[in-house]
């Protein structure tokens, strides 16, 4: 079972010493400027970036290896479907067509779709290595008070936290529920007919669904006895004031934001065009 | 967002635990690459018919997003947007199904599969595969059949696991008026 989900990584870096809300507002800026650009400068300039920032977090790549195996067969995958429904994409956006060699028919290779392609990769690599850093170096109890300090409402950023806060739990009750299931003789695994399959699987949600709701229960009237909700405002227990580098740091990233955009959009279009 | 109750705030955090849960580990492959049978919108269907339009929206929006994030370190948006809209609708529903009065027959089985046919092919045909192309600028036959595979295995998971799931909840409340006088 390969199946964890990624964690909160302790380590003494500059990364980790800002505030959960500084790391939140920069991974939005990260994530809104790479999402609107497909200017291969940018997309480069912006991979290269957070290449540092991994750098100086310390966090070591083998500590998040398993969500990388992920993503690289993922973006395969996706590679190799974008090529197979359309071939010819990237002369569409960029007006030529340089061809490098026939395949059959519609599908041939050319330096378009190459590199339209790369750029579409690009874009998942400029964003990851910050998103990844985002996730393992925020403690979990502090994102929810970042998520509130940006102007989330707090019952929201309460319900963040408490989802947080209970993934392990309920993991952990999940695989109890699936092996008690199975030792019972419910088959989920492929050896069954998908009709019958789906029915086993429906008998493993159901107790889960129903601890869910007790739990959903118990939780929400311990919050009322400690009277959850009465007041406008609440503070939050790790939340970590602003610092001189917190400010500096969100500066920076709303330049490179207005940057990017300046760079991508100057000539009208979001592609940039080295064919031209 | 002002009232919401604590009920609701905690469904939402606990739903969307689950949701993230199920999303990343129950899921049936049909033997088409890639597209795989999601158990996590039959309990995405429950908790909205349950908690409502409000919990509906915010366990699909934050639960798909805690697993894009925690699994694979970055969020596919627009299909992030297009759970936060189903659990939405289907929870817009809730007082026509009324999963609350114990009942859940014939009729009921049938308005809440007809309600989540509609909302989840708006959802995978349309709005999934629109965004993808604004934000990701992919293929756009690519996309809509991706759309269209989705629509059609989402549509059987909650059409069989979350009526299953529904017929066994209603079970467990208390029919009106199920009290007869000797």
């Amino acid at each position: 079972m390969a199946n964890e989900f990624l964690n909160y990584v302790e380590r003494k870096s500059p990364v980790h010493s800002l505030s959960g809300a500084t790391k939140l507002i920069i991974f939005i800026l990260y994530s809104t400027a790479a999402m609107l650009t497909y200017d291969t400068r940018v997309l480069i300039g912006l991979f290269i970036l957070s290449i540092v920032i991994f750098a100086i977090s310390k966090i070591r790549i083998r500590e998040v290896g398993f969500v990388l195996a992920f993503i690289l067969a993922f973006l395969l995958l996706n590679n190799i479907a974008i090529y197979i429904f359309s071939p010819q994409e990237g002369v569409k956006i960029y007006g030529t067509s340089h061809v490098l060699f026939e395949i059959a028919g519609r599908y041939n290779v050319t330096l378009e779709q190459l590199f339209y392609q790369f750029n579409i990769t690009l874009k998942y690599f400029s964003v990851i290595p910050a998103a990844l850093l985002f996730i393992v170096t925020t403690h979990p109890s502090e994102f929810a008070a970042s998520l509130n300090k940006i102007g989330v409402n707090y019952k929201i950023a309460y319900s963040v936290s408490l989802a947080l806060r209970y993934i392990p739990d309920i993991q952990r009750e999940f695989w109890t529920i699936a092996a008690a299931q199975q030792a019972r003789g419910i088959d989920i695994s492929r050896k069954e007919k998908l009709g019958k399959r789906l029915k086993n699987v429906a008998s493993i949600i159901l107790p889960l669904i129903f601890s869910t709701l007790e739990r959903i229960e118990v939780i929400s009237n311990a919050m009322e006895l400690r009277r959850f909700g009465k007041k406008k405002k609440r503070t939050w227990y790790s939340e970590k004031p602003f610092k001189k580098a917190d400010y500096i740091v969100i500066i920076v990233g709303f330049l490179i934001l207005i940057a990017s955009l300046v760079i991508t959009f100057h000539d009208g279009d979001r592609f940039y065009n080295p064919f031209l | 967002m002002k009232n919401l109750s604590i009920k609701t705030i905690v469904a939402i955090g606990i739903g969307a635990a689950v949701f993230a849960i199920l999303m990343r580990f129950v899921i049936i492959p049909t033997g088409i690459p890639n597209t795989n049978i999601q158990t996590a919108y039959a309990f995405l269907a429950l908790m909205a018919v349950v908690f409502g339009p409000v919990a509906g929206g915010l366990i699909g929006f934050i639960g798909h997003t805690l697993n894009d994030a925690l699994s694979y370190g970055s969020v596919w948006w627009s299909w992030v947007i297009v759970s936060l809209f189903i659990g939405l609708f289907i929870g817009l529903f809730k007082d026509r199904i009324n999963i609350e009065s114990g009942e859940f027959g014939k009729k009921e089985i049938i308005s809440f599969n007809i309600v989540q046919i509609v909302v989840q092919a708006i959802g995978w045909i349309v709005i999934a595969p629109v965004l993808d192309i604004l934000i990701y600028a992919e293929p756009a036959n690519k996309v809509f059949v991706q759309g269209l595979v989705a629509a059609g295995v989402n549509i059987v998971s909650v059409g069989i696991i979350g009526t299953i799931l529904l017929a066994a909840y209603a079970k467990t409340r208390t029919k009106s008026d199920s009290l007869t006088k000797e």
